[in-house]
């Protein structure tokens, strides 16, 4: 029966010493329908306790990466044709999204995806459906965990408690980020996977979601951040990698990308579009 | 006023009966977006297994027995035939179910034949006079039942893992599944249940005054179909209401048949279908459907 611990654990490599909440991809291929490649070869590691920003444009493959993680992909028609994706030494690729989720990997989906239908609350609950013994054990030893991980919800997001009643489809737009973010720790995640967190927010609630993505780090959980918002994400990452076409163009620690004058006319907002691509092909010094 | 208050007691008993099958409608919607053709041969074979079962085992042992087998049945078309295939493809998955209703159908109609078979029911035909109204106890119990299963399957949605996962399902799959939601197993014991629901509802649908048991019972539930689709087919309270309607709507037509002759005879057989074609004229997404209004 599913239910029984996650499947996937390698034979004969244990976890590192000393590297424990590690996410390790490698050569990671993806393809969706079997034509179209979405990665190609990516390398990318987040450190237990680190917060790791990754950038680049539309199509850029960085949602794909993340479905990867989170074993999503199987819904959007993709799949991992070759490398790995490993957390903790367990094997996510090509598994399901509760083996991640019960591994401590949780991914805020882009767009927010609140349950509008459902209240503030409800929401929440739904944040710790994933855990083991969800359906069956369900109250219990569960109660004290789910109302340690409500709140920290509450602590970080005071707004949400306000609210706890309302319908999620009726709050603001920065409101119910707030509450995808809060969903997704419910969890109680080590790895919290943000995808675009910013997008369609206005700049006051932009600098909020930073704030919040740092206490979050604060309190113990290393963060992926997907981001078009570069200035943001390298303000709040230890280290960053450029996603470009399916290829890691640039990595390195985040405040040194910043400074590279590639990353600064792509992604910061110093240059037209018109130099995108050949800026992107001459210099590929910062990694 | 008498008749007027049969006439209401027969519509509410009979909507409430409605009320099982076309909950069951929106719960398989809901969770796989498919709309259940085959979910009147479900009906069927849980009236058909009632039947055959109740002299040995006695009534409540074979109602129980074939409700259970009903739910396995419904679970193992899901799990069968239904998961192996694209869930976005709702509408070949919806077609399926037509296939798989003629075939259930028409073993039942080889088994059942032109014979009117007996649930045994303990009811059977007695009734209580109040202040001059014949009330049959089937409609009473049917009532009964029905608030009471209706009442836990509505407080299962809310307070249930199950329940809550279904509508999180329902809202949006990827999003559910990133919580780790198994889509799969909410999506079969959402299909158990509705076929559950669906043989405790042939027990009503055929019990005193109806005459038993035929092999045409299974089309006499579809008119949970306008019930369900007038509700809103997501809301569930909105096929509770749906199915009153109907019920209410069938038996006014039927209590003042000679006042509708101008209509012709069997207006009853339509009137579900008539009051649909009219609520949705005015509320195209039904009495409780969800409009799609989420801020962005």
């Amino acid at each position: 029966m599913p239910g029984s611990p996650p499947a996937g654990q390698p034979v004969g490599e244990p976890p590192e010493p000393g590297q424990s909440g590690v996410l390790r991809i490698e050569r990671l291929e993806v393809t969706y329908g079997r034509t179209v490649r979405a990665l190609r070869g990516v390398g990318l590691t987040v450190a237990g306790g680190s917060v790791v920003a990754l950038l680049g444009a539309n199509g850029a493959g960085k949602s794909t990466l993340l479905r990867a993680v989170s074993g999503t992909l199987r819904l959007h028609g993709g799949a991992v044709t070759g490398g790995t994706v490993r957390y903790d030494g367990r094997v996510l690729d090509g598994a399901d999204p509760v083996t991640a989720v019960r591994s401590g990997v949780v991914q805020v989906p882009e767009g927010r995806r609140v349950f509008g239908g459902m209240s503030v609350e409800e929401n929440l609950r739904a944040g710790r459906l994933g855990l083991a013994g969800g359906l069956r054990r369900g109250r219990g030893s569960d109660a004290a965990g789910a109302r340690a991980a409500r709140e920290r919800v509450y602590g970080l997001f005071p707004r949400l408690a306000e609210r706890s009643g309302q319908r999620a489809g009726l709050l603001s737009g920065g409101e119910q980020q707030m509450l995808a973010i809060g969903r997704a720790l419910m969890a109680a995640p080590r790895l919290l996977l943000l995808d675009e967190p910013s997008l369609g927010l206005a700049p006051m609630m932009v600098e909020r979601i930073a704030e919040v993505v740092r206490d979050i780090h604060a309190q113990g959980t290393s963060v992926l951040l997907v981001e078009q918002n570069a200035a943001m994400a390298l303000a709040l990452a230890d280290y960053a990698y450029v996603l470009e076409v399916g290829e890691v163009r640039l990595e390195g620690p985040a405040g040194e990308l910043a400074r590279t004058d590639e990353v600064s006319r792509l992604y910061l907002g110093e240059a037209g579009e018109a130099d995108t691509a050949a800026g992107a092909d001459a210099e590929r010094s910062a990694g | 006023m008498s008749t007027a208050f049969d006439i209401l007691l027969n519509g509410v008993a009979l909507g409430s009966v409605y009320a099982l099958v076309a909950l069951g409608f929106v719960i398989i919607f809901k969770a796989s977006g498919v709309m259940n053709f085959a979910h009147g041969s479900l009906l069927l074979l849980g009236g058909y297994l009632t039947a055959v079962l109740h002299e040995r085992l006695g009534f409540y042992a074979a109602l129980a027995l074939a409700v259970l087998a009903t739910a396995l049945v419904a679970g193992a078309v899901d799990l069968i035939l239904l998961r192996r295939l694209d869930p976005h493809a709702t509408h070949v998955l919806t077609i399926l179910t037509i296939g798989v209703d003629i075939a259930l159908m028409t073993d039942l109609t080889r088994r059942i034949g032109g014979d009117l078979l007996s649930l045994g029911d303990p009811w059977g035909g007695s009734v209580s006079t109040f202040g001059g109204s014949t009330v049959p106890h089937t409609r009473i119990a049917s009532i009964v039942v029905s608030l009471l299963v209706i009442g836990a399957v509505f407080a299962a949605f809310r307070f249930t893992a199950w329940g809550l996962s279904l509508r999180a399902a329902a809202e949006d799959r990827e999003a559910a599944a990133l919580m780790g939601i198994r889509l799969h197993r909410i999506r079969t014991l959402a299909w158990c249940l509705a076929g559950a629901l669906a043989a405790l509802a042939a027990v009503f649908l055929v019990a005193f005054p109806a005459p038993g048991l035929e092999r045409t019972t299974g089309e006499i539930a579809l008119k949970a179909f306008p019930a369900a689709i007038l509700g809103g087919m997501t809301s569930p309270p909105g096929a509770l209401l749906g199915s009153l309607l109907i019920g209410v709507t069938e038996a006014l037509v039927a209590g003042y048949e000679a006042e509708l002759s101008a209509l012709g005879g069997g207006f009853g057989d339509v009137a579900p279908y008539a009051v649909m074609l009219l609520v949705l004229l005015a509320r195209p997404n039904g009495l409780l459907g969800e409009k799609e209004a989420i801020r962005v």
